[in-house]
């Protein structure tokens, strides 16, 4: 049994770590993107609507990025060069993501067989759980890490390119600078402009993708238009527990699937909590991170210096 | 830039001037073809959902099928429909608006589909005493222009209970529920599918997870994966979305859906559903409250009546489950078999109703926060 706990976990939390490591690539160049839930919304849609039409994995994928991108490129555009204030835009985006899918749902539906959007038997077959050979054999451990669906293994691993990226190479090491100094970074001779353009744009991808794994995956094969309902705050929260590091993400991500699929898999004849008690668990847990890391007084988990606050070269 | 904007206006003027020639002569061909009474034209109704009709299953589809069935009834227009969808009925202050917003359309009746605008509709009734208002799932009433209308789903789930008692391999049948013990909707819908799967199957025990929320596609998907990792391999439930469905088929396994027939979602998983024909209810009320006659009381049908019944058996169903399920079915229609009919024994051992006896309807609708004997809460 805690076996299958610890992998329904997992699972479910893998939007979490898509929408995590993505808003962290953006908070590292200093935009707070508040935006996730409205991304993940456009990328669920489009990345189911694609793997509706064209039944091919690879391009529901690709589609859920490109969506997810188009929606950071809306708030890049707004936020980097028009200034606008970030929380505000990022609100919007929100707002705008999930009606966004709100309204192409709805005409999905309309123009499906009985109403129902189902993408293909073949298609969901792909994108199933799969032992890994040899290695899912191995007692515990293969169950756990090799026995998950493919999408799980690329969230780790594009959870792993970013963290790489950001701490042991030279272009991470800009996109850093700008995140905590843009007027340095500057006056260093890095485009800050471009920088944050391609960070914000590329995080817009990954979060396009966390929402098609809800759409394709955890929904089963149908689509419903609240699919996403809230996955993307949680990943908000998510950042501050992870201390802004791509790699506790993966595993701040899996422990805050763990919280939510807690009460389903303590017995309710063992130990009766209130079922409110699990949902507030995720977030007291990140109080608690937040205090430890106050408390520790390093700048190392902290949140980078001019991360919500627009650059203005001419008052530099 | 000036000139372009002059450009735009000149074309928004041009596309509203259009919009309401279309509309009119739209209105007026409806009058021509559907009634020559005017009053009946005019006649407008307000629906308010807590969720969106528009996905297909569900509760609020389930609901707004009732509306559309209604209308064509009753011959009415569409513009003579007014609906509120994503109303939050957890909200006094949005469903208070929402509400307001169709009393301002011009509707003379109004439907909320939810449990938590029973307070609020019940206060705007006092102030608004010429617009009629009927709360779906509720008790109360004001004997004016004020009621509740649900139905006995409790007998459909107790077919369902059946299909599922014959289903099961693993003797193990899940059920995810929305809310816990304290809720008698829930409660006692769980008991009655409870009851339809010991009449068939003694040694199955029901497995319960409660998500806490009427609508939430992620929670119920979960849960229904740790019943199904409990070793469930039939999953009923009282919850809005297909989830439990979904997660039962790609496993391999079986379900029983509620409110919309889910076999057209899960085909190679579903059973059969405990559906809602709530076009019984809203085409009467419509058509009293039209004429001037609605008398106001308070609705509770069931099977009998049409309001509820279950989806048509699908072939994942075990051999012999239609002709069990009709035998019963007859006899709930012809009164005489009651589903909250002694003894009835609960999962602590209690008696919660005496041999010979049966649980009244206001029990049934707001006390049954007992579990029955084959149910096992994890």
């Amino acid at each position: 049994m805690i076996i299958k706990f610890l992998f329904a976990a997992i699972k479910a939390g893998v939007p979490l770590l898509f929408g995590t490591t993505g808003e962290i690539l953006s908070e590292k160049v200093g935009n707070l993107n508040l935006g996730v839930e409205g991304m993940m919304f456009m990328g669920a849609f489009c990345g189911f609507a694609v793997g509706y039409y064209t039944d091919n994995v690879f391009l529901a994928i690709l589609a859920s990025a490109g969506a997810g991108m188009l929606g950071a490129l809306l708030y890049a555009v707004l936020t980097v060069t028009l200034r606008a204030n970030q929380n505000v835009t990022g609100l919007t985006l929100t707002i705008f993501g999930s009606g966004f899918a709100s309204f192409f749902g709805e005409l999905l539906i309309k123009n499906s067989v009985d109403g129902t959007p189902k993408l293909s038997s073949d298609f969901v077959a792909g994108l199933a759980e799969k032992s890994i050979p040899v290695l899912g054999k191995i007692p515990v451990v293969g169950k756990l890490f090799f026995s998950h669906n493919p999408i799980v293994y690329l969230a780790v691993f594009i959870a792993v390119i970013c963290g790489v990226y950001i701490k042991y190479t030279k272009s991470g090491l800009n996109m850093r600078a700008v995140g905590e100094n843009p007027a340095t970074a500057d006056a260093a001779g890095i485009n800050v402009s471009l920088v944050k353009y391609i960070h914000i744009i590329i995080s817009g991808g990954i979060c396009g993708i966390g929402g098609a794994y809800l759409s394709i995956i955890n929904g089963g094969g149908v689509w419903n238009n609240s699919c996403v309902n809230g996955q993307g705050w949680i990943a908000v929260a998510l950042v501050i527990f992870a201390g802004w590091s791509p790699f506790k993400a993966i595993l701040g991500s899996f422990v805050f699937g763990g919280f939510t699929v807690l009460q389903f898999y303590i017995p309710k004849s063992t130990v009766n909590l209130p079922n409110a008690f699990y949902v507030m668990l995720p977030f007291l847990v990140t109080i608690f991170v937040l205090v430890v890391n106050s408390m520790q007084k390093s700048k190392k988990h902290a949140q980078p210096a001019s991360c919500g606050e627009n650059y203005y070269r001419e008052e530099r | 830039m000036k000139k372009v904007k002059r450009l735009l206006a000149v074309l928004f003027v041009f596309t509203m001037l259009l919009s309401m020639t279309a509309c009119g002569t739209k209105e007026s061909e409806k009058e021509d073809s559907t009634s020559s009474n005017s009053a009946d034209s005019d006649f407008k109704v307000g629906v308010i959902h807590i969720g969106d009709p528009a996905d297909g299953a569900g509760y609020s589809y389930t609901h707004d099928q009732g509306i559309v069935a209604m209308q064509q009834e009753l011959g009415l227009s569409d513009e003579q429909i007014i609906r509120k969808n994503n109303v939050a009925d957890s909200d006094a202050a949005a469903t208070r608006a929402a509400i307001e917003e169709c009393i301002e359309e011009g509707c003379k009746l109004i439907f909320g589909t939810s449990w938590g605008y029973m307070d609020t509709m019940e206060e705007l009734a006092n102030e608004y005493p010429d617009v009629m208002f009927s709360h779906g799932t509720g008790y109360k009433s004001n004997g004016t222009n004020f009621n509740n209308y649900f139905g006995r789903i409790y007998q459909a789930r107790y077919l369902t209970g059946i299909a599922a008692g014959l289903k099961t391999k693993t003797n193990k049948v899940g059920y995810v529920a929305a809310m816990g013990s304290e809720n008698s909707e829930v409660t006692g819908g769980l008991d009655a599918f409870a009851m339809g799967v010991e009449s068939v199957n003694p040694d199955a025990k029901v497995y319960v997870k409660v998500t806490n929320s009427w609508y939430d596609p992620t929670l119920e998907q979960q849960a229904a994966e740790a019943l199904l990792d409990l070793g469930c391999d039939v999953l009923g439930q009282h919850c809005d979305t297909t989830a439990p469905q979904l997660a039962a088929q790609n496993r391999g396994v079986w379900g029983c859906g509620y409110n919309s027939d889910m076999t057209k979602d899960a085909p190679e998983a579903h059973l059969t559903a405990a559906v809602w024909n709530w076009g019984v209810y809203y085409t009467m009320t419509t058509k009293a409250v039209m004429e001037g006659n609605w008398n106001c009381e308070n609705y509770f049908g069931g099977m009998a009546d049409g309001l509820v019944d279950i989806s048509p058996l699908s072939d994942n169903c075990a051999e012999g489950t239609q002709e069990a399920i009709d035998e019963v079915k007859a006899k709930i229609v012809d009164g005489s078999f009651q589903v909250f009919e002694g003894e009835l024994q609960d999962n602590q051992g209690n008696i919660v109703c005496k041999d010979g006896e049966v649980l009244d309807d206001a029990t049934i609708t707001g006390g049954i926060n007992w579990y029955y004997r084959n149910v096992v809460v994890q």
